[in-house]
């Protein structure tokens, strides 16, 4: 199953290196990781999306993780009311002519062209990883010459709805 | 004005390395094991100056000074402190880093490293120990500032001694340790990502209670836990209130008495048919600090089938990491027992189970065969253990001897018994024996190494040379490697590749070179003999004693098997 973990740590040097080192030693399975900085000074953000078996081996990752002496928090926020976001530079093989049928595919996706060649235009789109893979899966038959993603950033909303709520709206009960 | 400068004059000037000596005399420290280079040579400098203040113990490689490190930590309680030079130096301490990793040994370990301006042009003895080490410590520093110093000396320590113990790394580069300073430091520390949890949930620890007077089938599987809290008291209390069962892992043996009536012996690969029998059996297993590892569990499937598992751990990631739990306590072991101690017992259930573990402990004893004259290891490890009265400092290495003292020498106390249980590492007892000697110099301390083993680390023979210490080495030679002959001739149709060494130095002479006493002992007449002459004596001795070659180490659970599925329990 796929889970979406956030880790503050100490922005020290060594940190990414000890986190990423203990996934790898775990044999966890990383599919994409963002590191930045915060609104704290010296704390940063780590978001890993990651491939996990089951809830002990979720378990095990979110224990190892907190027993860094450099990691604050760690929170799985996978099934929390979230706001999760990544960024993917697409550069697609384009003459004028199909140049505006680009433009029609990637409007309702909200992206936008950021730089225009004479073989090609790069699409710049954000969004949840599955919008930024069905654009991608549109925009494949064109012809990708390069593709960049940042990998998921995430954090929960400002407000979370309470369990309870979604359970009296269950069809199943 | 004025005044402020002469307050500014008063600040005597150091060195980065007088910072750091200053800060090792505030923590206590009084042994370290180290060996000198160019990175450290500054340390080397202040701690010459600082004359009187260390006994500082010199081994004849890194790997010596550090498993002598993990023995001083073993016995003493406290960190035991290292210090290496950059690059091989370093890299010489990767083992013993591992090791103390493995067996939650608090170490501090203070490694040389290139100046800053060229860390990263491979220069000369430069090696990325920082990253060598992230995943074998449980934390490690690079220092960066010479004003952080006395503060990550103090962070060290009390990362490396509190939680579950474990090796941190200093790294300072030579610029830093030989740069003057003459500004006030600051050591006090604040870290906001390690707050182990030492006390227990209330709330477990009653249904704890509640499931062991409800219990037909309790059993205890004590670990090092016990004996790194402290806790052997607290631990004998509560099996006397609720009349449990103990069994413990290698690592745990001593944190309860091994002759109580109570006591099943060690479990696990080599362990005793009761106590394996007790583990399968049982409807609550009670695990207090031992991390299911593998060499004791057997195959998952089969490891406690029927039972409500408790585990007591000072790190939550242990629990539920092998095994799933259904009473998870993190806590200290001593203050989990304590609160279990403040229950109120009465009517228990499980007499039945008591006996029936009785029978077995009378029915299906550890057995060995006897020649008439040739010694066999069993019969060597029970007159090791007659001879010290139980009382001695036990090290080993790794492999049959290793399983052999651990299922005949019955510790008594914590604090007794100093081997290398998760990394496994050969080479690992005569070192710890030195450092296991010097934090108890009024006991015995027997290194009971193999041949294989003690070839690996011997030049430690210097240090005892040196300080006349009488450490006395036994080594059980069977003129192989024979744990691994056991294997291949249990599981490689007895091909024995590369395991039989019938080449070997001549030990008695050997160590008369190092001017230790030497003796060779053959014959069961000779053993009775020399060994109780020279396990009283005062003098290091090196003993040469010969036992059969193709001995193998029983009962045994073969990998991949489950605990009810032992062979060798009988004759």
């Amino acid at each position: 199953m796929k889970r979406i973990v956030t880790a503050t740590v100490h922005n020290r040097s060594g940190v990414l290196n000890r986190v990423t080192g203990l996934l790898a030693k775990r044999q966890f399975n990383i599919e994409s990781i963002s590191v930045g900085r915060t609104e704290t000074e010296g704390v940063s953000k780590m978001t890993f999306v990651v491939e996990v078996e089951d809830d002990r081996k979720l378990e095990q990752l979110t224990k190892q993780l907190n027993k860094q002496i450099d990691v604050l928090k760690v929170s799985d926020i996978t099934d929390k009311a979230i706001v999760a976001r990544e960024l993917a530079m697409v550069k697609v093989i384009s003459n004028p002519q199909i140049r505006s049928e680009i433009q029609g595919i990637i409007e309702p996706f909200r992206a936008s062209i950021i730089d225009v060649s004479k073989e090609s235009v790069t699409v710049q789109v954000t969004g949840k990883s599955d919008k930024v893979d069905a654009l991608i899966d549109l925009l494949r038959p064109y012809g990708i010459k390069e593709l960049a993603r940042t990998g998921l950033t995430a954090f929960t909303r400002g407000h979370q709805p309470q369990v309870a709520e979604f359970k009296s709206y269950s069809l199943l009960k | 004005m004025k005044a402020q400068a002469s307050a500014e004059q008063e600040t005597a000037t150091k060195t980065g390395a007088d910072l750091l000596v200053e800060a090792l005399i505030g923590q206590g420290v009084e042994t370290l094991f180290g060996y000198p280079g160019g990175a450290v040579l500054p340390i080397y400098d202040a701690i010459y100056r600082a004359e009187g203040s260390f006994d500082h113990i010199l081994p004849r490689h890194e790997q010596g000074a550090i498993h002598a490190a993990e023995g001083y930590a073993r016995v003493s309680g406290k960190a035991g402190v290292v210090i290496g030079t950059s690059g091989p130096g370093a890299t010489n301490l990767v083992t013993g880093i591992a090791d103390a990793m493995m067996d939650s040994i608090p170490l501090v370990i203070f490694t040389g490293q290139v100046a800053k301006g060229v860390i990263g042009t491979d220069a000369f003895q430069e090696s990325d120990i920082m990253g060598i080490t992230t995943p074998i410590t449980k934390h490690n520093y690079q220092v960066q500032e010479i004003e952080d110093l006395p503060r990550i000396v103090n962070e060290a320590f009390h990362i490396a001694t509190t939680g579950r113990p474990g090796p941190v790394v200093v790294d300072i580069p030579k610029d830093i340790s030989s740069t003057v300073y003459a500004k006030e430091v600051k050591s006090d520390f604040h870290l906001p990502g390690y707050q182990p949890t030492v006390k227990p949930n209330p709330l477990q620890v009653s249904k704890l209670h509640d499931a062991l007077v409800e219990a037909k089938k309790p059993v205890v599987l004590a670990g090092s836990g016990v004996i790194h809290a402290g806790a052997s008291e607290e631990l004998k209390t509560f099996v006397q209130n609720y009349q449990l069962p103990v069994t413990t892992t290698l690592l745990g043996l001593g944190s309860y008495p091994g002759t109580c009536d109570l006591s099943l012996g060690m479990a696990g690969m080599h362990g005793t048919y009761s106590a394996n029998t007790a583990l399968y059996e049982c409807d609550l297993l009670i695990n207090i600090g031992s991390r299911f590892d593998d060499r004791l569990t057997g195959n998952l499937k089969h490891f406690a089938p029927n039972a409500t598992i408790a585990h007591i751990d000072i790190d939550p990631a242990e629990i539920g990491k092998n095994i799933p739990t259904h009473i998870p306590i993190v806590s200290d072991a001593k203050a989990a027992l304590e609160a279990l101690n403040a229950k109120t017992v009465k009517g228990l259930h499980h007499k039945g189970w008591m006996d029936a573990i009785s029978q077995n402990k009378i029915d299906y004893p550890l057995w060995h065969d006897q020649p008439d004259e040739l010694i066999v290891p069993q019969w060597l490890m029970q007159k090791v253990y007659e001879y010290t009265g139980g009382e001695a400092v036990v090290t080993t290495d790794v492999g049959q001897h290793q399983m052999w003292a651990a299922q005949y020498y019955q510790f008594d106390r914590p604090n007794r018994w100093v081997t290398s249980g998760g990394l496994g590492t050969m080479g690992y007892g005569f070192p710890a024996a030195i450092g296991a000697q010097l934090a108890d110099m009024n006991s015995t301390c027997v290194a009971v190494v193999g041949d294989g083993g003690f070839q690996m680390t011997l030049q430690e023979l210097s240090v005892l040379q040196e300080r006349r210490l009488p450490v006395k080495i036994l080594i059980v030679n069977n003129q192989a490697l024979g744990m691994v002959r056991q294997w291949q001739e249990k599981f490689y149709s007895e091909r024995y590749s590369e395991s039989i060494i019938d080449v070997q130095p001549d030990f008695v002479k050997l160590a008369e070179s190092y001017q230790v006493p030497g003796y060779k002992i053959e014959t069961q007449e000779e053993l009775l003999e020399v060994l109780p002459k020279v396990l009283g004596d005062d003098q290091p001795a090196v003993i040469d004693c010969r036992v059969l070659q193709k001995e193998n180490v029983y009962p045994m659970i073969a990998p991949g098997k489950g605990l009810h599925e032992m062979i060798g329990v009988k004759r």
